[in-house]
């Protein structure tokens, strides 16, 4: 296969960008999409014209969540359900013109190239996405039983892996769905009901002065997020911000 | 900050506040369309001539609708608001954006569809509202005949300004034994007219569209927002919001210029 | 003789009397000393978030953008923990006896008794922190098995423990960044460790985003940097996990225990190219329910490669269920180093499945119909279902318990695993090998501690599925917590040592100075050419199956791409920017030298062992040959220069369990 990549090149946070074009020949159809682009890298470095695409990438497995491209307009590619790593070949025809950009939210600063910093869910979690216990402070793990039903749920709001695909497919750039996962989870727990209000009145306003947009529900984070969490995890964060302004002592 | 300005100045207390008005105006527009149905009737409209005067008379009536407009206004400026802050949270736009393999079209363009509607409603209401309680409308009197109830009208000349006069009132009722004259505000002529004009009928038609479009997304988005989002209930909030607010609701309004226009 | 400092008295009260006579901090003095932690994995989190809850200063670096990212979140099937749950008789005895066994009597018997020890706190811990494990109808926790046991002992959260375990810790870590307890170096990597007067006093960090280097001083430093499997270029192992930081420290003076042992996990997805950039595992879970074959003849084998015959079709009795068929005790659930090796002997002599004949099947057909299809029907009352009822019944509870990997199997492959049977191969997983530590997890550098899978210490020649994510947390969460109180109690009238002390500043010259020397080789070849190369000799000369003449050739190869890589490896752009390139490159020169120690501890080592297979040494049936006269020990690699080492030994001794041959048959 012959694939045209029209990649976003940029020098650092500070320069500006833009698309540059390279032709990419013999792809396997087997190859990863980040595979084609250490092939492409590896001869940017051989030919010396030109410095390799920096990109963002580690596990190649699906569950890191740090690869991050926006290819042909959507997070992740064509795919659904799909990490950017996971994304082969064999999704693209020969010949294909494939454009590639970096997430784009003035919360998330491109670093170079493909790169982006996505710190700012490193400071949502650390305003409240956890349960405040300390170390051997802990219970019996099984005295407290859980409902099947509700582990099942708060186990696929875990599942998130940070990716940042919500807001990059956000018109809005915003972060609700991996805000509302992280509530969701702890709020379907018994363990984290202590701290439910805070939480949630902590995450909401850290989201808020980081620079994400608002959500208008379009649906679209859902759709394109990598581990499919769901939008009822949306709902349930506005009934928890909600609940927690009207309904108890914290603000 | 106490709690109520910081909640509603949330990124989701904003939300809140676009999800209530709008809830509350899809509210009006069952009322508004249930009343306006009696354009359809065939009786000179009388009906609706009375129904205009209960709807601008009745206390309780006013009060919402002052409570309406009220409404309109913060759902209107707040959401305008609410777009930019939102463009701002993507200072470089994507290249390449390929919207619809993700979201609906009308849910990325409820700040457009919103916009269309804001102008339509200026329109409508200086058109109407305006003209009916500040402007220049005629009167009809209406003969019924109690018996069977056959109606005739007779416009009143209204440049005859004598007999204008003591009609400060918007209705009055005088049984005359076997028959009932009634002398109404004529808002249904003022409709009657202004629906001939085939760049009005054009602005409420694609104004509807608007309307069904933002329907479509804002009516279960608005449960969204609240929190309301069940697999038990939400079929029966899609229904509701596709049936019968993206589709009646901007059915039946689009009929009536219509019906004007081609009767 | 390395003295491995483990405390006195019977095994079960060795732990519990360490606790109760362990010297203190106080807690204003806690204030006062400040910690680094490298590496955010399941060791590095749960080390720093408990530390810090502690009272301590910590200071916490990882290179990946988050420390979510560490590649514990990977880990699939399970983590085990003695609670015994199931009533199936399950103890703290039991689990240190399998994994004392399953790593071939070539682990400490103290380290591996107090990790059994603390294994039930961990999931303790993990659900109080909101890990939501896999649970039963009535609420209680879920367990499944793995290879070498008997019992059910695993916890699991589908097919993601790994994930949701790292998960709970990032989370506890990032609950004490918020507090101002930890304090948080993303994007940064360390490039050396600063020792003082024989001491451990710091790191050299380069800030990977404006490629400045940094100074970092801390009274001790807790090195919890992963394992080194990515010295195979292919192996489930995330790109970017490296050897670097323990490398450094290595060759600052700590060493480097059993570097040979390299667990091959027996499923992978099978190689498709030379384009390949890693290998994707297939959770050891699956082997509770898929059977592992190949055919019984040759001809079959060869008509499945060249496409004319489709496995499904080959009858019952022409498959050779060959794990079953060797070991019907422990059957499919043999531990990982026996079910590799057996997996190559029937590719080697001609079995294998794929074009490159490098892939055996993982069939869940037979379960999905007759186990779990049964249950179903049974439960719907249906006493006369079809095939085709079977099957979509089963369908769905294969599709409950391993959906994602099914997902990721055919995402990656492009065949539907529910229809055809799965192609598995061994490949690289986990090194067992690492930093030499003490009871202390202490390496020799006073002051410098490796955790998980960066240290040497629990898992002997072979690491039992499910027991790398109990180590990681046991270390981070339970065991470093009171350890580092015996060296931390003598240092607390030590004030905080200036960054610009020469040890700081030498140190970090000679970091800069290797940065801009690979830099300026500006030679023809990208970076992967050597990694690709350093892999390919060590997978076929210090894999599977490891022989005196491979090895001694292996070493004067890689001693050549040293010195190729050295003068020719080309290195673009430059030292003060975002430059992944250039990461790599240090990395991977790091690898090359790890990589001739590698060789010259398996060729030193004259037994077969766990993951350490040499052909030279095994019974008439195959199986690993130990000679426990000569080699009961810890390889302890102590650096003097590029390319030379000299040896010291840890005995072990074993005073609770009787050594004997291993035998899952």
């Amino acid at each position: 296969m012959n694939i045209n990549l029209k990649v976003w090149r940029q020098k650092n946070g500070k320069s500006q960008g833009k698309l540059v074009d390279y032709k990419v020949e013999g792809v396997s159809p087997d190859m990863s999409f980040l595979e084609m682009f250490d092939v492409l890298n590896d001869r940017l470095v051989s030919e010396g014209k030109d410095e390799p695409i920096a990109f963002d990438h580690d596990c190649r497995e699906g569950i890191c969540g740090m690869c991050s491209m926006y290819i042909n307009g959507r997070p992740h590619g064509p795919n659904q359900g799909v990490t950017t790593c996971q994304l082969h070949m064999r999704s693209f025809k020969d010949g294909d013109t494939i454009v590639v950009e970096p997430w784009r939210a003035a919360a998330f600063p491109v670093i170079k190239d493909l790169a982006v910093d996505r710190s700012a869910f490193d400071r949502i979690i650390a305003s409240g996405g956890f349960i405040s216990v300390n170390t051997g402070n802990a219970q019996d793990a099984n005295s407290l039983p859980i409902a099947k039903d509700n582990a099942d749920e708060a186990f696929a709001a875990a599942a998130c892996i940070g990716c940042g695909a919500c807001v990059a497919a956000c018109k809005n750039s915003s972060s609700m769905l991996f805000v509302s996962a992280k509530v969701s989870q702890l709020a379907l727990l018994p363990q984290g009901d202590p701290e439910r209000n805070t939480r949630v009145l902590n995450m909401v306003a850290q989201m808020d002065s980081e620079g994400f947009g608002a959500c208008t529900n379009t649906g679209a984070c859902s759709a394109e997020c990598p581990k499919e969490i769901s939008l009822t995890n949306i709902a349930r964060l506005n009934r928890e911000y909600f609940a927690a302004q009207l309904g108890s002592d914290r603000s | 900050m106490n709690w109520i300005t910081k909640m509603f100045s949330s990124s989701l207390g904003q939300k809140l506040i676009m999800a209530l008005t709008g809830l509350f105006l899809c509210s009006f527009l069952i009322i508004h369309m249930v009343g306006n149905l009696q354009l359809f009737k065939h009786d000179a409209g009388l009906a609706f001539n009375k129904y205009a005067v209960f709807m601008t008379t009745n206390p309780l009536i006013k009060t919402t609708s002052y409570l309406l407009y009220a409404a309109i206004l913060f759902h209107a400026f707040k959401g305008i608001a609410l777009v930019f802050q939102n463009k701002k949270a993507r200072p470089v736009k994507y290249q390449a954006f390929d919207g619809k393999a993700n979201s609906h079209w009308s849910s990325r363009n409820m700040g457009v569809l919103g916009t269309i509607i804001l102008v339509f409603v200026v329109v409508h209401m200086s058109n109407f509202w305006w003209q009916y309680k500040f402007g220049h409308v005629p009167y009809t009197k209406y003969t019924v005949n109690v018996g069977d109830n056959s109606l005739s009208s007779i416009p009143i000349d209204v440049t005859n300004e004598d007999y204008m006069k003591g009609f400060t009132e918007k209705l009055v009722v005088r049984p005359l034994g076997q028959v009932d004259e009634i002398i109404v505000k004529d808002l249904y002529r003022s409709v009657e007219l202004g629906f001939k004009e085939l760049w009005l009928v054009a602005l409420y038609i694609i104004a509807m569209a608007a309307l069904s479009f933002h329907l479509y997304h804002g009516f279960k988005s608005a449960f969204q927002t609240l929190g309301l989002n069940h697999k038990k209930y939400n079929g029966a909030i899609n229904f509701i919001g596709i049936g019968v607010f993206a589709i009646l609701i901007p059915i039946g309004f689009a009929a009536m210029p219509l019906y004007f226009f081609i009767k | 003789m390395l003295d491995s400092k483990i405390p006195q008295g019977p095994i079960e009260s060795k732990w519990t009397k360490y606790k109760s006579t362990v010297p203190l901090v106080n807690p204003a003095n806690k204030r006062s000393l400040e910690i680094i932690v490298v590496g955010t994995g399941l060791a590095g989190a749960s080390a720093a978030a408990t530390l810090a809850e502690l009272g301590y200063k910590v200071k916490a670096f990882c290179f990946q953008d988050s420390p979510r990212r560490a590649h514990s979140i990977a880990a699939q099937g399970g983590i085990n923990a003695a609670k015994n749950y199931q009533n199936d008789g399950d103890s703290v005895y039991r689990l240190f006896y399998d994994t004392i066994k399953g790593g071939d009597y070539r682990a400490r018997e103290a380290n591996v008794h107090r990790l059994a020890e603390v294994s039930g706190n961990i999931i303790d811990q993990s659900v109080a922190s909101g890990v939501p494990f896999a649970r039963e109808y009535g609420g209680l926790l879920s367990n499944r098995s793995f290879g070498g046991t008997q019992v059910q002992r695993t916890f699991y959260a589908a097919g993601q423990t790994g994930q949701q375990l790292l998960l709970g810790a990032y989370s506890g870590l990032q609950r004490q960044v918020g507090l101002g307890n930890v304090r948080l170096y993303s994007r940064h990597e360390m490039l050396d460790v600063v020792n003082i007067d024989g001491k451990c006093r710091g790191i050299i960090a380069r800030d990977l985003v404006s490629g400045k280097l940094e100074r970092h001083f801390g009274h001790a430093v807790l090195l919890c940097t992963g394992g080194y499997g990515n010295v195979f270029f292919l192996s489930t192992n995330a790109m970017g996990s490296n050897v670097t930081a323990a490398w450094k420290a290595h060759k600052k003076g700590a060493f480097f225990g059993n570097p040979c042992y390299t667990q091959i996990h027996p499923t992978c997805i099978p190689v498709s190219g030379d384009h390949q950039s890693k290998l994707t595992l297939m959770s050891e879970s699956l082997r509770n329910d898929g059977r592992i074959w190949v055919p019984k003849r040759k001809e079959d084998a060869a008509a499945i490669r060249e496409g004319k015959l489709n496995p499904n079709d080959l009858k019952e009795e022409d498959r050779d269920y060959y794990l079953e068929r060797r070991y019907p005790a422990f059957g499919n659930l043999v531990p990982r180093d026996v079910a590799s090796r057996a997996a190559k002997e029937r590719c080697d002599a001609g079995f294998g499945v794929n074009k490159t004949g490098e892939a055996v099947y993982l069939d869940f057909a037979f379960n999905m119909k007759y186990k779990y299809g049964k249950q179903v029907a049974t439960l719907k009352h249906i006493t006369d279902p079809t095939e085709e009822q079977l099957t979509a019944f089963g369908h769905e509870v294969i599709k409950e318990k391993y959906g994602n990997l099914f997902d990721m199997y055919k995402q990656i492959t492009g065949v539907d695993p529910y229809k055809n049977p799965m192609m598995i191969y061994p490949a690289v997983h986990y090194t067992m090998g690492g930093l030499w530590v003490d009871y202390n997890l202490m390496t020799t550098v006073p002051g410098l501690y490796a955790l998980g899978e960066a240290n040497f210490s629990d898992h002997g020649a072979n690491r039992l599925g499910a027991s790398a994510l109990m180590q990681g947390l046991a270390d981070g969460y339970f065991v470093i917590p009171y350890t580092i109180g015996a060296y931390l109690a003598n240092e607390i009238s030590v004030k905080p040592i200036s960054t610009d002390h020469e040890a700081f500043v030498k140190a970090e010259n000679e970091v800069s100075d290797r940065l801009n020397k690979l830099l300026a080789i500006k030679g023809t070849k990208p970076v992967d050419y050597f990694h690709k190369r350093l892999g390919k000799i060590m997978w076929d000369k210090c894999g599977m199956a490891r022989n005196v003449e491979g090895l001694t050739w292996a070493i004067s190869e890689i001693q050549k791409i040293r010195e190729e890589f050295w003068k020719d490896v080309r290195v673009p752009g430059d030292a003060n920017e975002f430059n992944p390139e250039l990461e790599k490159a240090g990395r991977v020169a790091d690898f090359i030298e790890l990589g001739e120690l590698m060789c010259k501890d398996a060729l030193e080592r004259n037994e077969s062992c766990g993951g350490h297979f040499r052909e030279d040494y095994q019974t008439e049936e195959g199986e690993a040959l130990r000679d426990d006269e000569n080699f009961k020990h810890v390889a302890a690699w102590q650096f003097n220069e590029v390319g030379n080492w000299t040896l010291n030994k840890e005995d072990l001794v074993y005073e609770n369990i009787k050594i004997a041959q291993r035998s899952y048959k």
